[in-house]
């Protein structure tokens, strides 16, 4: 049984806003930052606590703290060498495993996340811009209480238009797949893979593979948390359409290349079900957006290129131990939107998402690292992830075609990692806990 | 390919998420690991191998996500102790896919062989950062490796066969 009381809400609710802030702290001793915190505790939701309240709340909040926070706020040398190695270690440590090199590499990022110093995280989501501003005065009024809690840097995130459904900056219907966890009421949709175990995501429950092991310690700190990976990927919408433009002579073969990039019409329509042409219905419909896979299906890449983002963050039948590698992605767009016929402003614009999971390097890592950066996926050779791969113009993208297959090479960088950073999100006796001292 | 000692070409290392990571080469990625074996648990390894031949002959993908192009094991005497070796020969390196190998021996209860082996962690099935440091206490790395056809993948030959079988059955259809 879950303990919706104690879990974030977060971990298995998405909050329905449209607006958001992501503040990013520092505790200049102890003492200010467990005042700081216990001062918040109140406004952090359960699960229970905000499916009961979702009609009449207008902010959601989510707190989670780095190594170096928990450290900060004063938990014990004992307690902090029980955490997995790659959260000690950070993001941006692991910069070479996650591929963020060259123009993503972490002495690029911006909003000071690779210090030591970034101790806490704070998730705000609200109804809307208007509500965002109030509980946004509201956070700093806190901080102020404790002058020795540091605001180092923040980012606003908020719904582009059309605002009937969520989509990035480049058009793409997001938020489509949801792992369901056993135990959490939530009912997978068709094809979307059966109930998870929760031990996949929350800590101190029974995983794929058995009995939780090897929880950080003490227990009470480590159950109904998880780990949060956090990317700042700016996306460029110029190059994206200057590339769907040079690649495709008319709209549709645009719309029909953007497709195969993502491995999904932007309306969201799968390609495996939606080959030929766009089906906007199907691209809405949960009950049948998901209902596929690959190695029945299309085990050539006909419809889906192998080498397509889709393919390769949720390889669905086509992987070895999928349910080991599934992560919970929450997030937003930031930056203004870009109408369709605008130039390129060179505003920084793009997606600041969340990966949450109970191991940072099983699924998180393997994500980047074998799905979407090796270069010799499914045997492809000389390509990486065409989205959010680490991309430098000399690796290619291939389109399986009757009869011969087409080419793409110098595929440019669409998206920049701008920022990121391992977060633990502690279930809410947790927090009480480190804010009394441990 | 000649290889520096230690394994590593020491300008051009790529790291993994579980360390460095041990070059292609010619023959593709593979390890060579030699560990002591328990005294006396020679017929247990034996056991093992009927076994795995069981479990291959019910599924004979059952390896198929290791990327394998052979698998050896052997058994030998130094001075009186017994001495395992189990060489691997397979088209990614190690560490991308050690979380996937040891689910796999996990569940398929083909497992026990590594457990017989002295200082093989108790706990490898929820711990593959441990499973990984015994791998790579063990493994011996190649001063020279060679490939007769350099760099071919295992899906590749897999796939050049079915083409020639293909062929085949064309040919014979226009007789």
């Amino acid at each position: 049984m879950l303990d919706l009381d104690d879990i974030q809400y977060i971990l298995l609710n998405r909050a329905p806003a449209r607006a958001g802030r992501y503040e990013f702290l520092s505790f200049h001793s102890a003492a200010a930052g467990r005042a700081w915190l216990s001062a918040m505790l109140e406004q952090v939701q359960s699960v229970a606590a905000m499916r009961a309240s979702i009609a009449d709340e207008k902010r959601w909040v989510t707190l989670a703290f780095t190594w170096h926070g928990l450290r900060a706020l004063g938990v014990d040398e004992a307690s902090l060498a029980t955490f997995p190695e790659e959260f000690r270690q950070g993001m941006a440590a692991r910069a070479a495993i996650l591929g963020d090199t060259g123009a993503n590499h972490p002495d690029h990022w911006v909003g000071d996340l690779t210090r030591p110093e970034l101790h806490a995280i704070v998730l705000l989501f609200t109804r809307d811009v208007a509500d965002r501003a109030r509980y946004q005065e509201e956070h700093a009024g806190t901080r102020a209480d404790f002058p020795d809690t540091e605001l180092l840097s923040a980012i606003d995130v908020e719904a582009i238009p059309p605002f009937d459904y969520a989509h990035d900056h480049f058009g793409y219907r997001d938020q489509l797949t949801n792992p369901a966890i056993e135990g959490s009421g939530d009912e997978p949709t068709p094809g979307s893979g059966g109930l998870l175990k929760p031990g996949e995501f929350i800590l101190g429950y029974p995983d794929e593979l058995g009995p939780p092991a090897s929880l950080p310690q003490p227990e009470l700190l480590a159950r109904n948390g998880s780990y949060m990976a956090y990317r700042r990927l700016q996306e460029h919408v110029g190059k994206f359409r200057d590339f769907l433009a040079e690649h495709g002579e008319t709209p549709a073969e645009q719309e029909l290349l953007a497709a195969k990039l993502m491995g999904r019409w932007r309306s969201g329509a799968p390609l495996v079900l939606a080959p030929d042409k766009d089906d906007p219905a199907l691209g809405a419909d949960p009950q049948r957006n998901n209902d596929f896979n690959y190695a029945q299906a299309d085990p050539h890449g006909y419809a889906v290129p192998l080498g397509a983002h889709i393919r390769r963050v949720n390889p669905r039948d086509a992987a070895a131990s999928m349910n080991r590698h599934r992560m919970i992605r929450r997030g937003a767009t930031y930056g203004p939107h870009l109408p369709d016929d605008a130039p390129e402003d060179g505003q920084e614009r793009g997606v600041a998402a969340f990966l949450l999971c109970a191991s940072l390097i099983r699924q998180f890592e393997f994500a980047q690292n074998v799905w979407i950066n090796d270069k010799n996926f499914h045997e492809l050779g000389n390509e990486r992830d065409p989205i959010v791969g680490t991309q430098d113009g000399t690796l290619e993208f291939k389109i399986p075609t009757r009869p011969i297959r087409r080419r793409i090479t110098g595929l440019p960088a669409f998206t920049t990692v701008r920022g990121g950073a391992y977060f633990f999100i502690p279930g809410l006796k947790a927090l009480h806990w480190l804010a009394a001292g441990g | 390919m000649a290889i520096p000692e230690g394994g590593f070409f020491p300008d051009d290392v790529e790291y993994g998420r579980y360390g460095p990571i041990f070059p292609k080469t010619p023959a593709c990625y593979g390890f060579t690991i030699v560990a002591k074996i328990i005294p006396g648990r020679e017929e247990v390894f034996r056991e093992h191998g009927r076994t795995l031949e069981k479990a291959i002959k019910e599924q004979p993908h059952l390896l198929a996500p290791l990327q394998l192009h052979y698998l050896r094991w052997v058994l030998f005497e130094i001075e009186g102790a017994t001495y395992f070796m189990y060489q691997g020969i397979f088209d990614t390196d190690f560490d991308k896919y050690t979380e996937d190998a040891v689910d796999l021996f996990s569940q398929s209860g083909i497992s026990t062989v590594f457990e017989n082996l002295e200082g093989f962690p108790a706990d490898w099935k929820t711990n593959p950062a441990a499973f990984v440091e015994f791998v790579r206490a063990h493994h011996r790395p190649s001063f020279l490796e060679y490939g007769e056809y350099p760099y071919v993948s295992a899906d590749e030959i897999k796939k050049s066969l079915r083409v020639k079988f293909l062929l085949s059955d064309i040919l014979d259809q226009m007789q």
